[in-house]
């Protein structure tokens, strides 16, 4: 398995192998299933928009529905303008979404297609909304495209209506599943605050199985909540590379002060999303959340000798990772690889610097680790080569470096393609940190019951 | 409930004028009193129907391309389209020299914004540099995707130029995703470059064995491939290639020194066994190893084709070994499937191969099409005089072959194969319409909207086709079979894979979720208490 990879490493300037990423319009795609009633368009040509529905299908075994403009070679040249417009027109007439959320490709972005000019001269039904974010794929990766997406989310329907801010707190989940966005409601509810949660996919990518074929699941972000997003007192943005774009926007545009924090992921990620909710809205933390968090902590010091001082080695989509990272070194491991394919300082972003953050992070635990956004599986490997890990957490394209190199696997992130049921459920708050503390011990507790000599097998452990 | 052309006329009348006048003359109702009945396909998509196709990328690297094991495939573009065609379909492969087979790599040019600006070539050929040093591959293909045409990148010669400079075989294939109007533009510019670039480059000028064969259109989705090999092996030919699963550039080569050709996909590889024959005077046969009726009569059509007593006796050996070992299998599933019907919608020629072994199960396809096939794929290849390249296809390249000075030789004379053409497919294909019953329906680029009314209006107990619908239908209540990917399971050609399929069908229709699906409080009332006023 992965039989060329060698383990002398020598420096790279062509593309990616193996990448730890992918192209902006499936983020985009993603975000926008997060509206309720809304169908996401893709304005390029169709194989993008099969590329990125099969993708997402495949993570949450889920229906994921979306439209494209389906370029020819003549619309490339003379530009999809006609194409949109029919899209448009057929997409209102067949489908009847309340919204059609446009991202653009590579294809109608080196072209330069104009698309607000194209959505103002278009037949749109009364009542019903086209907004659009340009989704380059030659610029930062699927966490861009949700980015933007989000961005034109707020772009097109928050507006600042009332004089006074209302006591609700608005909350961009960024690129997770509806396991984890249902997790974080779950603890505003609990903590008895009004919020606005976009964009939102609980209800939409985790849907029931009726007997019935429902084109758009009760679930999602309303529009008239988007737009009353606005009116909020604060936005808390959780993950700044998925995130905080349209925090920022919303503050520009509206007034609604934004705080940037990490995706809750571990226990001090959920701490201080738990003290951002009570700074903002003066609320005591509920017993519930004080239980749920010494239940965590119960578990981590019961456990502690399953993962202490193993050697990690992670990668996957920067906010995810960020709170990956400071759970691992929070449990007393060491993270010694850490990686995103997605680049820093994408042009016009506002988002944070990964290597600095993750090297800050370990060398407050004294880790000397290996870091790199903008990086590569094939990088990873190598790394892994010259430095041999206990535990390799990815998403699924990890498990081939885990076969060659015969590493304890955990998948966490995006995309999960061979295992089922890991969307329902949260890897967020004290909750989630739960569930990634049995993955982990597990995966660890496997391996040392699969290696022991018999008469070292144990019954407890 | 079956359809006619008034509940058909009804369905298409909730669609615009417009998009109601194209959309009829992709559908056709079987009717076996007409003398031909034509439909309308391999025209442009309907941007905004929400349609299952993909685009000549894919259909060039991912399919063609992509199942060569030694082979490294560069895709130049921005991230995405190398990353979606990265081992997402099922084409297996295996290989003596581990170090020889690529599938598990993913190599992109990963073009940014400054390769858009001032273009990507030096990063294709830096990308192609670091590609031969890490893999030391004998070939490389570079596949172009959407942005790639427009910026005015030269991809071929920055092909040549690296092939000259490491001495190997670098390939540029130009299959940028808005050519053509889907998957099928992609798999002619791969036949191309195929028949251009290596077939015909090895030095063999006999076959090294008897009845020398080439099995084309066939990737080994799930060991397809190999579940073929391994009868035809054991019957006795010689398989100098498949094209092009777990198929090998160095064998790949010597293609042209088969006798006979087989062709199982006739939508994608239909290219080269023209230009085979023409180059080199090899004919084709249409095979068709899904399901053991259709089996059986591939493997007595390549039998009667070479027309040697031993050939025919040893292939009706094997063929009583293998039913009497599969049949009595088989027999149990039966009584699962039978009396039940299907709908079976995939790409350009599973639509058609998999309705013999429904019926071999006892289920009835009542409604069959493809995304991207051309007419002849429907109607047959007598119809391909008729059919005009319109504008959307024009600037796909024909490739021009002649007969090859030194190698052309007739492998049969011209009255045997016409003889052999009364009773065979020799270079031929009959396409879909002709096997499927009156009354069913033909539909070409099934979208969305026709799959749910579809289903509605003939309620079919299991849709067989890809991941986009799977789990759409399923919430229906119906039962979905995808056949691009099998469900991870495989392989579903020959006995064995006829065996496989009959048990996942079953296991589909079997399975007891399906008796979960209303909570019993839906349809229990509540005990009926009275509650009577005045009462503490």
């Amino acid at each position: 398995m992965l039989d060329c990879t060698s383990k002398e490493i020598r420096k790279r300037a062509g593309g990616a192998i193996n990448p730890a990423k992918t192209c902006q319009p499936i983020g985009a795609m993603y975000a926008a299933l997060g509206i309720h009633k809304c169908l996401p368009h893709s304005h390029g040509s169709q194989g993008c928009c099969s590329y990125h529905r099969m993708h997402l299908t495949r993570h949450f075994r889920e229906p994921v529905m979306a439209s494209t403009s389906s370029f020819t070679e003549g619309a490339s040249v003379f530009g999809g303008s006609a194409n949109l417009k029919t899209a448009i027109k057929n997409v209102f007439a067949i489908y009847n979404p309340d919204v059609m959320a446009v991202h653009t490709t590579c294809l109608s972005e080196t072209i330069g297609d104009d698309i607000p000019s194209i959505i103002k001269t278009s037949e749109v039904p009364e009542g019903k909304l086209v907004i659009h974010a340009n989704t380059p794929s030659y610029q930062g990766s699927h966490i861009t495209g949700f980015s933007n997406m989000v961005k034109g989310m707020v772009n097109y329907l928050s507006r600042a209506t009332t004089e006074v801010k209302k006591e609700q707190v608005n909350i961009i989940p960024g690129f997770v599943n509806p396991g984890d966005m249902r997790e974080i409601k779950g603890i505003v509810e609990a903590m008895g605050i009004k919020y606005i949660m976009f964009p939102d996919t609980s209800g939409v990518m985790d849907s029931p199985l009726t007997g019935r074929s429902v084109m758009y699941p009760g679930g999602g972000a309303k529009v008239e909540d988007i737009a009353d997003a606005g009116n909020s007192k604060i936005t808390l943005a959780l993950g700044s590379y998925a995130s905080s774009d349209a925090a920022h926007l919303l503050e520009r545009n509206c007034g609604v002060p934004e705080m940037v924090l990490k995706t809750p992921i571990g226990i001090k990620a959920t701490d201080q999303f738990l003290m951002a909710l009570r700074q903002g809205f003066v609320k005591k933390i509920p017993y519930q959340m004080e239980e749920e968090r010494g239940q965590l902590v119960d578990i981590l010091t019961d456990t502690h000798y399953h993962f202490h001082g193993k050697k990690a080695a992670l990668f996957g989509d920067p906010d995810v990772v960020i709170g990956l990272t400071e759970f691992l070194l929070s449990m007393g491991m060491k993270p010694v690889h850490v990686l995103t394919g997605t680049p820093g300082g994408v042009i016009g972003a506002t988002v944070g610097d990964f290597e600095k953050e993750i090297k800050e992070l370990l060398s407050i635990s004294g880790i000397d680790g290996r870091v790199k956004a903008g990086g590569d599986l094939f990088d990873l490997h190598q790394w892994i080569k010259n430095e041999p890990v206990d535990l390799l957490i990815g998403n699924t394209y990890g498990k081939y470096i885990a076969r060659a190199e015969d590493i304890p696997f955990v998948r966490v992130g995006f995309p999960i393609l061979d295992r089922s049921v890991h969307s329902y459920l949260p890897i967020v708050g004290y909750r989630g940190a739960m569930r990634l503390v049995e993955m982990i011990s597990g995966a660890l507790l496997d391996r040392a019951d699969r290696d022991a000599a018999e008469e070292d097998f144990e019954l407890v452990m | 409930m079956s359809l006619n052309e008034k509940n058909l006329n009804a369905m298409l009348d909730q669609y615009p004028a417009k998009v109601k006048r194209n959309r009829k003359k992709h559908i056709v109702i079987k009717d076996s009193s007409l003398a031909m009945q034509e439909i309308e396909a391999n025209t442009r998509t309907i941007p905004g129907i929400i349609t299952n196709r993909g685009c000549a990328f894919a259909g060039c690297k991912g399919v063609v391309l992509g199942p060569l094991k030694d082979v490294v495939h560069v895709v130049h573009g921005p991230i995405g389209c190398a990353y979606y065609s990265w081992l997402t379909r099922r084409n297996k492969a295996k290989s003596d020299d581990p170090e020889k087979n690529f599938l598990t790599y993913c190599v992109s040019t990963d073009m940014q914004e400054s390769d858009i600006v001032f273009g990507g070539e030096k990063k294709l050929v830096r990308t192609i540099d670091e590609v031969v040093e890490i893999f030391k591959p004998s070939a490389i293909t570079v596949s172009a995707t959407c942005p790639v045409g427009l910026i005015g990148d030269d991809i071929q010669s920055v092909a040549r130029e690296a092939g000259k400079r490491h001495g190997i075989n670098v390939m540029a294939f130009s299959c940028e995703g808005y050519k053509g109007v889907s998957q099928s533009a992609g798999h002619h510019i791969a036949n191309n470059g195929l028949m251009e670039w290596v077939i015909g480059q090895g030095d063999l000028e006999e076959p090294p064995g008897k009845y020398a064969i080439n099995i084309l259109g066939e990737y080994n989705i799930g060991g397809d491939g190999w579940e073929v090999e391994r009868v035809l092996k054991d019957i006795g030919y010689t398989i100098l290639t498949v094209m092009t699963g777990n198929g090998s550039y160095e064998e790949l080569k010597n293609a042209h020194v088969s006798q006979l050709n087989l062709v199982q996909c006739h939508r994608s590889i239909n290219y080269i066994a023209e230009m085979l024959e023409k180059k080199y005077g090899t004919p084709w046969l249409k095979v068709n190893f899904i399901g053991i009726r259709s089996t059986i009569e591939s493997l007595r059509n390549m039998a009667l084709y070479f027309g040697d007593p031993d050939l025919l006796a040893r292939t009706e050996e094997v063929i009583a070994r293998e039913l009497a070992r599969v049949e009595p299998v088989i027999e149990q599933y039966k009584k699962i499937c039978f009396g039940k019907t299907a709908f079976s919608f995939v790409g350009g020629s599973r639509g058609h191969h998999y309705q013999g072994l429904y019926e071999e199960l006892g289920i009835e396809t009542v409604l069959a099409g493809y995304e991207f096939a051309h007419r002849d794929d429907y109607e047959g290849r007598e119809v391909i005089p008729q059919i005009k390249t319109d504008a959307d296809s024009k600037n796909i390249p024909e490739l021009h072959v002649t007969p090859d000075e030194k190698r052309y030789r007739l492998k049969i004379s011209e009255k045997r194969m016409a003889e052999l053409q009364e009773r065979i497919p020799l270079s031929n294909y009959k396409g879909i319409i002709t096997d499927m019953k009156d009354g069913s329906i033909i539909v070409d680029d099934l979208n969305h909207f026709e799959t749910e009314e579809f289903i509605k209006l003939l309620k079919p107990d299991i849709f067989s086709s890809g991941i986009k619908d799977k789990y759409v239908v399923q919430k229906m209540g119906i039962p979905s079979k995808q056949l691009h990917n099998y469900d991870y399971s495989g392989p579903y050609a020959g006995f064995n894979g006829a065996v496989n399929f009959a048990r996942d069908i079953s296991m589909c229709f079997a399975s007891p979720t399906w008796n979960f699906i209303d909570p019993p409080w839906r349809n229990t009332p509540l005990l009926e208490g009275t509650i009577e006023e005045g009462e503490a």
